[in-house]
């Protein structure tokens, strides 16, 4: 029997689940995938914006600039890289001109710090390779980047590491409520019990809130396409350049990620749920948008393309973040959109001090260690430490992956940790093994072997990504 | 105490490193270490099983591990040191080369040359920005390869191979020998960039379509592939709309190309050619950096293991020379490449470097009833007719000692096609 149930493994279910383990809880989450951070948490922009593009009142323009506040001491914590870089949206007519006012009007009076429109020359100067049609760009010092997938996986595994419960391949069938307790139950037949749900389920947040009983959740799917290019092109941008906001969105950016690399993207387009093919329309679309912001876009240097799901609130546009009025104790974390990523820490900081505690009382955990090693720990050691580490455990001095130069302990290590990686992707989020310039071509069979090995399966029973995605097909004649 | 000084570090243990070090020792250097990041040395002919290796240098067919056995026992007989599961994190032009393994954890080693052997890797499905899902079953030829030839495990049962490089064709065979049905292989130029013998003994023996003019447009399948859409191209390799095939199939191999690993080569300041993807180097494989030479795959990609050999020898011998002698001053004559021609190797020929040079060069398409001309401005140096040219099979032209000191300024290969 659980204090409170999460249901949805993503950034904010993460978020939350941690921030339930601060406090005398017995906290469980379940997720439908095989790992954590398989939704919109798993391929989004990975952006933490200053805050100035919701309309004041908002909760999403409360929670963003609350959340880059906050982001900085929640990464570190975690492990994560995180870097305040700083954004720029670009302006390429008068008309733009006119608009980055709005927007620095409305940032303002969200409470972003130190925004400021700047000239062409200013433009040029902090961005060599920026589009020669840019005349000036709304400069926000508080931008930053960070990696959506990385921050989920170490937010869920400090909050294990603090007690809590994860249950992945359990995707909620039903869930009733007797005298109080709810019951979650699987499509598997497992099942759990507890006094709160939250409901963090992203995509699938209208459909259990409807599993609940509660109807009044509408969430739509919009898919965005993203191109990634090699580290080797590090440095062709410095800040996150954005074009001017439409209605669907902040549009395409051209951004560095924080390892590195420089992400171009996403598209954004009405989609099926699960949905996350790339289309040549949506990559063309990517790469024309990129080529009007920066002069000689290097998409020689792709390394892969990708889409990623994101939901929205159908009706009412913004974060809901409430107490369901249909069922008692049961809370929705629904229509994360952009800046969700950004808003995550603020988020479960309100949810749970001030919906979660109607229900339970929040005694302090005194034994909660926000602290988490960062699972790509072993670079950041020192050439005695790293020496220190292999002498101790041999594998640390096997490289695997040869593109990231990932060692097989940092692999074993990800295997065994909280949350465990138990298929290919997986290892691959935690570890960077098989994400650089060849892909996985080297490294992959290597990986595969150790999972197999760790979590004693035979070969042709590990995943790709889970479920039915086996690499392998029997055995060679 | 672990020895941290070399005369010469071969970073790479596959055929060319191998064939460096023997030549390096036959030249006279004895202070050498080979770098392996594998646990064995011979490279990536571990997992090439099929033969036809050894045709030109040891007029017999051999395996991929049989080539590579041969490299390794001249190693050994010459009591080379060899460092396994060692692989190099970085280089600087001073030759300072830091390394991690297991046994020696992370350790640096000064060398007074260094030989650069890393070889290549296959382009992946993600560089060509290939619309659909991103499910289970998307290989590269080369990870197909080892699943099947060292892991022996089959990657899959139904198959289509996008891109007809020589490791796509072989991979088509061994697939099928396996069990498996390859439904085609489709290839988005007009011609194959494989070798003839490949498209006969691994294609059409065994009944494999070959698309030419068509790639796949999209990747179909959640959790695991479930099948492609091909379409025809037209002349600037767009899809067609209207000649989609579909085919059903559970896995898709990638032979699109194969590039220069020179990570290492780039962080040290060399300098690379945007046609090889390898380093600029002189006639005896020394890159702009003095001291640090390269060869084979990580230099030019080569068609048969062979040939890598023989460059390998070039800059091991080099390497050997540099370490007896020292630095030399250089005469340096740049060599470009010309109408039709893609590349040319070596990219500077030194006039104070003795002997005759082979020029290794790729054409741009296929051309029939051809000139391979050598000029040095308005003078033809070699002038050499030839059958056929294709961009899938390299073309050398042999430069006389006496023709590269009688000219003056740089040097041009052109290919045109006669009449």
């Amino acid at each position: 029997m659980y204090d409170v149930i999460v249901i949805g493994g993503g950034v904010i279910g993460g978020a939350v689940m941690r921030e339930l383990t601060k406090y005398r809880l017995r906290v469980c989450l379940v997720e439908k995938e095989d790992d954590v951070a398989m939704g919109a948490s798993k391929a989004n922009s990975g952006i933490v914006h200053a805050g100035f593009d919701a309309p004041e009142g908002t909760n999403k323009a409360k929670f963003n600039v609350l959340g880059n506040r906050m982001m900085e001491g929640y990464a570190a914590e975690l492990g994560v890289k995180f870097a305040r870089i700083g954004s720029l949206v670009l302006a390429f007519s008068e008309e733009d001109m006119r608009l980055l006012s709005v927007l620095e009007a409305r940032g303002v009076r969200n409470g972003v710090e130190g925004l400021s429109v700047i000239g062409q020359a200013e433009l040029r100067a902090m961005e060599p390779n920026v589009s020669r049609n840019a005349v000036g760009a709304l400069y926000a010092p508080t931008g930053g980047i960070v990696c959506p997938y990385e921050l989920t996986i170490a937010a869920i595994g400090n909050a294990m590491d603090n007690g809590a419960d994860l249950y992945t391949g359990f995707e909620a069938a039903s869930i009733t409520k007797a005298n109080g307790v709810f019951t979650v139950k699987a499509a598997s037949g497992k099942e759990v019990q507890g006094k709160l749900i939250i409901n963090c389920a992203g995509l699938g947040a209208g459909h259990v809130a409807a599993l609940a009983g509660d109807d009044g959740i509408k969430i739509g799917a919009r898919i965005g396409e993203y191109i990634l290019l090699d580290r080797e092109s590090g440095g062709f941008v410095r800040h996150t350049l954005f074009t001017t906001p439409t209605k669907k969105g902040k549009g395409i950016l051209v951004s560095p990620t924080v390892d590195g690399n420089i992400l171009l993207g996403p598209t954004a387009e009405e989609a099926e749920e699960g949905n996350t093919d790339t289309t040549a329309a949506g990559m063309a679309a990517v790469t024309a948008s990129a080529a009007r912001m920066c002069e000689n876009v290097p998409l020689f240097n792709t390394i892969t393309s990708f889409a990623g799901v994101r939901a929205y609130s159908h009706d009412r546009h913004d974060f809901i973040i409430e107490e369901s009025a249909a069922v008692e104790g049961l809370i929705h974390i629904a229509g994360i959109e952009s800046p969700g990523l950004t808003s995550a820490p603020a988020i479960a900081k309100f949810a749970v001090e001030e919906l979660v505690s109607k229900h339970l009382p929040l005694r302090k955990n005194e034994n909660f260690s926000g602290r988490r090693a960062p699972d790509a720990f072993f670079k950041q050691l020192s050439a005695e430490e790293k020496n220190e580490l292999i002498a101790r455990d041999p594998a640390y001095g096997r490289i695997v992956c040869r593109c990231e130069q990932i060692t097989e302990g940092e692999i074993v290590r990800a295997v065994h940790e909280n949350p465990p990686a138990c298929n290919i992707d997986a290892v691959k989020r935690r570890t960077r093994a098989g994400m650089g310039r060849c892909q996985g071509g080297f490294c992959q069979p290597s990986v595969a072997e150790i999972i197999a090995r760790e979590t004693g399966i035979p070969l042709e029973q590990v995943t790709k990504s889970g479920k039915a995605s086996r690499l392998l097909m029997g055995r060679s004649k | 105490m672990m020895k941290t000084e070399y005369d010469i570090i071969i970073i790479g243990g596959g055929p060319a490193g191998l064939a460096a070090a023997v030549a390096a020792y036959d030249g006279g250097a004895r202070d050498i270490v080979i770098l392996e990041r594998e646990a064995r040395t011979g490279g990536i002919l571990n997992q090439c099983i099929h033969n036809g290796f050894g045709l030109t240098r040891f007029k017999e067919s051999l395996s991929g591990p049989e080539y590579a056995a041969r490299f390794e026992a001249e190693v050994q007989k010459r009591g080379i040191e060899t460092l396994l599961e060692t692989t190099v994190l970085s280089l600087t032009a001073e030759k300072k080369v830091t390394a991690i393994s297991p046994t020696h954890g992370v350790f640096v080693l000064q060398a007074k040359a260094v030989v650069l052997a890393m070889g290549c890797r296959e382009r992946s499905r993600g560089a060509l920005n290939i619309a659909g899902s991103r499910p289970a079953g998307i290989y590269s030829a080369g990870t197909a390869q080892k699943y099947v030839n060292i892991k022996g495990y089959l990657p899959g049962k139904e198959v289509v191979i996008l891109g007809s490089g020589d490791i796509g064709l072989i991979m088509a065979r061994r697939m099928t020998l396996e069990g498996a049905k390859v439904h085609a292989v489709c290839e988005i130029m007009p011609y194959s960039s494989g070798l003839r013998r490949n498209i006969v003994q691994c294609l059409d023996d065994f009944g494999i379509p070959l698309y030419l003019n068509h790639t796949i447009t999209k990747i179909e399948g959640k959790d695991r592939v479930t099948g492609v859409v091909v379409s025809r191209v037209d002349e600037n390799k767009r899809p067609i709309p209207g000649t989609e095939i579909h085919f059903d199939c559970d896995t898709v191999l990638f032979s699109v190309g194969l590039i220069p690993e020179n990570e290492l080569t780039k962080a040290a300041g060399i300098a690379l050619s945007g046609g090889t993807r390898g380093a600029v180097v002189y006639q005896n494989r020394e890159t702009e950096a003095e001291g640090i030479f390269a060869c084979g795959n990580v230099l030019q990609v080569h068609d048969l293991v062979d040939f890598v050999s023989e460059e390998a020898e070039i800059a091991g011998r080099a390497a050997a020379q540099y370490i007896a002698r020292g630095p030399h001053q250089r005469d340096t004559v740049e060599v470009t490449n010309g109408q039709n021609v893609s590349y040319v190797l070596p990219q500077k020929l030194d006039k104070n470097i003795a002997g005759d040079v082979k020029l290794f060069f790729r054409v741009r398409q296929t051309m029939r009833d051809c000139t391979i001309t050598v000029s040095c401005g308005e003078t033809v140096l070699v002038s050499r007719k030839k059958r056929v040219v294709t961009p899938g099979e390299m073309e050398t032209v042999l430069l006389s000692q006496e023709k590269i000191s009688s000219g003056n300024g740089q040097i041009t290969v052109t290919v045109k096609e006669n009449g």
